[in-house]
């Protein structure tokens, strides 16, 4: 039975310091989210007791491998609108809350980026001597150097995790041609002799395996780390990291609300008899990226030949009946389904009319537009390093620099509701609860997970407060409660823990 | 929430919408191709002065 998709986005950013190739870039990291931080009253630091990423779905742990996370992680802070900014490995990490709405969460995403720009200028202002710390909302470093944006989506645990990976693989490899980011040339490793001059996905060249644990060697199309950070009894979080990260508004919108969606329906059994079991998945998610015009055809396990966006569309079309079935619940607000779904059928219907009419809509089409554009005025050849550094430009988060910024991109949010989110937490999952408390107690509260909060009342000993379900802790819940309460001893008085 | 016109309406009316939407496709892509044409006109101004230097500079080591 399908469970609320409760979801969010981790964007890894590269990042680099203007005039200093060489900087260190895990100092660069946290000099950055300490310029932030610093900016911003209350800030709390991350309890890790809880991560396990060495966890695995199919039901076995990988040794040592939690300690990974643990002595890497330097900078770390959770804040009030419930997301988490820190340090991961060598970049700022900027991880959403939680949202029930793929729109919401969109908003948290953007959020994200205002927050780095915020970020990124109190550096400039406060530094000494000056120096310059540039963010870029991407996924590779056109050196065979990849770093993720992961999506998170909560599912029921009774579903065996085997039914999600056949559900799952063929809707991956396939929705690139949707939310893939576009690039410039290609970085595969292995041996291919086709020419690459521009291709749909940022990530596409990176995968090797169909499914597995890791995340930096050997990436898999369905990852299987098994941090449910919730009752895993219950619920198990998918940790989804064949994603591009995107500035499109649409194309962050749709990749959220048709990846909840085909989740929903394999938990309802609603994507059984689909048949689109792909031949050679790791193989086929080339295949689509590096074919722009969309053509290519893709072997399937029957030995049937379809193109992605085919595929696609079969998707798409199961997903109106299941909706016609069930309703848009699953996409936690029942007005943004018809809208989602709408330019769902747009979106696909122009892809496979002519792409070029999506480039003020979809992330790959407005980079390819721009890239061919520029190209073709100039008389410049494929490799010409000016067309890689428009790819690379397209993702500055500077306002002033971005080129995605210029384009006349359609937007979902206003400038406000984004501004409002860096502070603000949603109302409707815990988020609400923890970022609540540390905007009302940041003095009480010693420490946040995602699951937990641990406030220090003044008296040992500290006093934690679970947060095992991603549903409670709501507006509706504790909001009442909130108004009610002066101090945190009320407060973790009144909850009875 | 900001919404566009176009998919603020109720799935009955959809019909009659992909209708409106497929009628000034043709000036659509004009008009994409001509904000195009002006962002290309002005993109030197923004664009790093070096290229080359730029995309040889930007690496990134470690991750996920």
């Amino acid at each position: 039975m399908a469970v609320q998709k409760v979801l969010g986005i981790e964007t890894e950013y590269g990042v680099s310091v203007v005039q200093q190739p060489d900087a260190n870039p895990i100092t660069a990291s946290s000099v950055l989210i300490n310029a932030y931080l610093s900016a911003i009253a209350g800030r709390v630091d991350w309890d890790f007791i809880d991560e396990s990423p060495g966890n695995d779905a199919r039901g076995f742990s990988v040794d040592g491998s939690p300690s990974i996370e643990l002595e890497t992680h330097l900078v770390n802070a959770v804040l009030t609108n419930g997301a988490r900014l820190y340090v991961d490995h060598a970049h700022p990490e900027y991880s959403s809350p939680e949202c029930i709405s793929p729109l919401e969460a969109v908003r948290y995403d953007k959020a994200g980026e205002y927050i780095m720009r915020r970020a990124m200028s109190n550096v400039k202002r406060v530094s000494s001597p000056p120096q310059e710390i540039v963010v870029y909302k991407n996924n590779s470093d056109r050196k065979g150097n990849s770093y993720g944006c992961h999506e998170n989506y909560l599912m029921d645990r009774a579903v065996p995790f085997s039914k999600i990976v056949s559900g799952v693989i063929p809707f991956f490899v396939t929705r690139q041609i949707v939310v893939g980011a576009g690039k410039v040339g290609t970085e595969f490793a292995g041996r291919d002799t086709r020419p690459v001059p521009f291709q749909i996905s940022q990530r596409a060249d990176f995968f090797e395996e169909e499914v597995g644990l890791e995340t930096t060697l050997k990436r898999p199309i369905v990852n299987t780390r098994d941090e449910p950070h919730s009752d895993g009894h219950r619920y198990r979080r998918l940790h989804v990291i064949i994603g591009d990260a995107n500035l499109s508004e649409t194309s962050t919108w749709l990749k959220l609300g048709m990846t909840a969606t085909i989740l929903s329906m394999i938990e309802d059994g609603f994507v059984n008899g689909m048949n689109l079991s792909l031949a050679h998945p790791v193989h086929a998610l080339r295949d689509v990226s590096w074919d722009p015009t969309l053509k290519e055809r893709l072997m399937l396990s029957d030995g049937r030949k379809m193109r992605a966006i085919e595929i696609q569309v079969e998707y798409f079309e199961r997903a109106t009946k299941y909706a016609e079935a069930v309703g848009y619940g699953f996409l936690g607000r029942e007005e943004e389904g018809p809208l989602l779904f709408a330019e769902w059928r747009r979106v696909l219907e122009l892809l496979e009319d002519d792409p070029a009419k999506l480039s003020d809509t979809l992330d790959w089409v407005a980079k390819r537009e721009l890239v061919a554009g520029y190209a073709d005025r100039h008389g410049l050849a494929p490799d010409d390093a000016r067309l890689a550094a428009i790819d690379l430009q397209y993702h500055d988060v500077r306002s002033a620099k971005s080129l995605f910024g210029r384009l006349p991109m359609r937007t979902l949010l206003k400038e406000e509701e984004v501004i409002s989110a860096t502070t603000e937490p949603p109302t409707d999952t815990r988020a609400y609860f923890r970022g609540t408390c540390l905007s009302r107690f940041p003095k009480s509260v010693a420490a946040a997970n995602w699951d937990s909060l641990i406030f220090d009342l003044g008296q040992d000993p500290l006093r934690r407060v679970p947060m095992m379900d991603p549903l409670r802790g709501t507006k509706k819940h504790v909001g009442e409660l909130f108004e009610r309460v002066q101090s945190a001893a009320e407060l973790v008085e009144a909850l009875g823990s | 929430m900001a919404e566009r016109e176009q998919v603020k309406r109720g799935s009955s009316e959809r019909e009659e919408e992909v209708e409106e939407a497929r009628e000034p496709k043709a000036d659509r892509s004009e008009k994409l191709k001509a904000e195009l044409d002006d962002i290309l006109d002005e993109i030197d101004e923004v664009l790093e002065d070096n290229a080359e230097e730029f995309v040889r500079n930007y690496v990134q080591k470690g991750g996920e």
